[in-house]
């Protein structure tokens, strides 16, 4: 009952939880919400019983197909998505890690050709706990605490 | 693109390897077949390697094709500013092939994104350099019959070697391959690699001392300990002569043990080791003509 005080109800939309506090405004960019034209409201550093804090984002008339958002797993895996009709839950879902990668990250390598040139990035997921990523063109592995962000 | 290009050493199959194999031994017995009469061949330098350059260069003017390009970047329209992107498109106009190295890491798996025509890797950065895997293994097979059951000994600088690295991927598609690792802690084979042959349940040894361990070696692969790859110039001076290969040091190896390096070599295989007739690098550089013109009949579909 407390989130729909912290951070207010929307009626129609999707709501994703179990942010880490620190992922919230990577979550923003990767989903292109600064982008979005319908009331995005969020909450960072709420209580979380397992988590200790949170972020939780809630994204009014916006539904997302499951590849669109499994591209948060790189920085939020553990996060929930909530979709909302008319004020109810009428579906919850986990995001999954995606095999493949494409053009969210940076290859972390200075000399990949991929910072050199405009090239979109390619990246086949090796590991998903932690994420480690192989770099479809130098062929380095990118790890989670490496990964820069477009 | 469709073009079939060699990027990786992993692009191939184990069927393709052998095939190479035997191409290789062909071209070995019969080296002036014009099977690129007509064709242009593109052989584009972004930096400077005269060594695999010209051995590119020969294998195309043994099979009769004529060659285009440039040897170093200073020379082509990169020194105006061009794209890679620009420079393989265009050429890919002109050529039937394109064989680029390029300081780059994944350049080349990139320019065959591009390009219209088979792309051949001839190194990038320190990424790949399949065609020297191909000769390293075609060198192999041809000294000792086989590429199964092999007892390979990796000296040197395992860490950055790239040659090194994809050789170890290309012999574990054969069977019960042996890996001996002998390295400094600094230059010691990446984790990933161990993993991975673990995985696989392949036998491999790690050692810091180069001593009568190799008497149990099919091949020697020897690698430079190239100063630069130490942060601290000390470390290097104390492994710097850890590594080199003394004839005295072969005189209880194996009777059909052959030692290869990539060369350039700096002081890691001494001179006195040259006319011992288990130095075989030489003639594995000489092998690297006949896997070339192989891999461009392969990959132009000419045999």
């Amino acid at each position: 009952m407390e989130k729909h005080l912290q951070v207010s109800a929307i009626k129609d939309g999707t709501v994703i939880d179990h942010i880490p506090t620190k992922a919230l405004f990577k979550v923003i960019k990767i989903l292109k919400l600064e982008e979005c034209i319908q009331m995005v409201t969020f909450g960072n550093n709420l209580d979380s019983k397992a988590m200790g804090t949170k972020a939780i984002i809630k994204i009014a008339n916006r539904f997302f197909a499951d590849e669109e958002v499994n591209k948060i797993a790189l920085v939020a895996p553990n996060a929930k998505l909530n979709t909302i009709r008319d004020y109810e839950v009428i579906e919850k879902r986990v995001v999954d890690t995606p095999k493949e990668i494409i053009g969210i990250v940076s290859c972390f390598n200075p000399v990949c050709i991929t910072n050199a040139e405009k090239i979109t990035t390619r990246f086949e997921v090796i590991s998903n706990k932690p994420i480690a990523m192989k770099c479809f063109y130098c062929e380095k592995i990118t790890n989670e605490n490496e990964m820069l962000f477009y | 693109m469709n073009a079939k290009s060699l990027i990786s050493i992993t692009d191939f199959t184990k069927e393709e390897y052998l095939k190479i194999m035997h191409l290789a031994e062909d071209f070995e017995a019969n080296p002036n077949q014009k099977l690129l009469q007509g064709k242009v061949i593109a052989t584009l330098f972004f930096e400077p390697s005269t060594r695999t350059r010209l051995s590119f260069e020969t294998a195309i003017n043994r099979l009769g094709g004529k060659i285009i390009g440039f040897s170093d970047s200073s020379s082509s329209s990169v020194s105006k500013g061009e794209t890679l992107h620009d420079t393989i498109k265009m050429v890919s106009n002109y050529a039937d092939m394109i064989i680029m190295r390029h300081p780059m890491e994944g350049s080349a798996r990139y320019a065959s994104e591009v390009s219209s025509v088979p792309v051949i890797n001839a190194g990038d950065g320190s990424n790949q350099h399949p065609s020297q895997t191909l000769l390293d293994m075609y060198s192999i097979i041809k000294t000792q019959g086989s590429l199964d059951n092999i007892n390979l000994f990796l000296v040197g600088d395992l860490k950055y070697g790239r040659t090194v690295h994809s050789l170890l991927m290309a012999m574990l598609q054969f069977e019960n391959p042996i890996f001996n690792f002998i390295a400094p802690p600094e230059l010691a084979l990446p984790n990933e690699y161990k993993i991975h042959l673990t995985s696989k349940g392949i036998r491999y040894f790690e050692h810091a001392e180069f001593t009568d361990i190799i008497n149990a070696a099919d091949i020697i692969y020897m690698t430079r300990v190239q100063k630069e790859r130490f942060i601290d110039p000390v470390e290097y001076e104390k492994v710097k002569n850890v590594y080199i290969l003394r004839n005295e040091m072969l005189k209880d190896t194996k009777e059909n043990m052959r030692i290869l390096h990539p060369l350039p070599r700096i002081n890691e295989i001494h001179t006195d080791v040259d006319s011992n007739p288990k130095a075989y690098y030489f003639t594995q550089a000489k092998n690297g003509v006949f896997t070339r013109m192989a891999i461009i009949a392969h990959l132009l579909n000419l045999k």
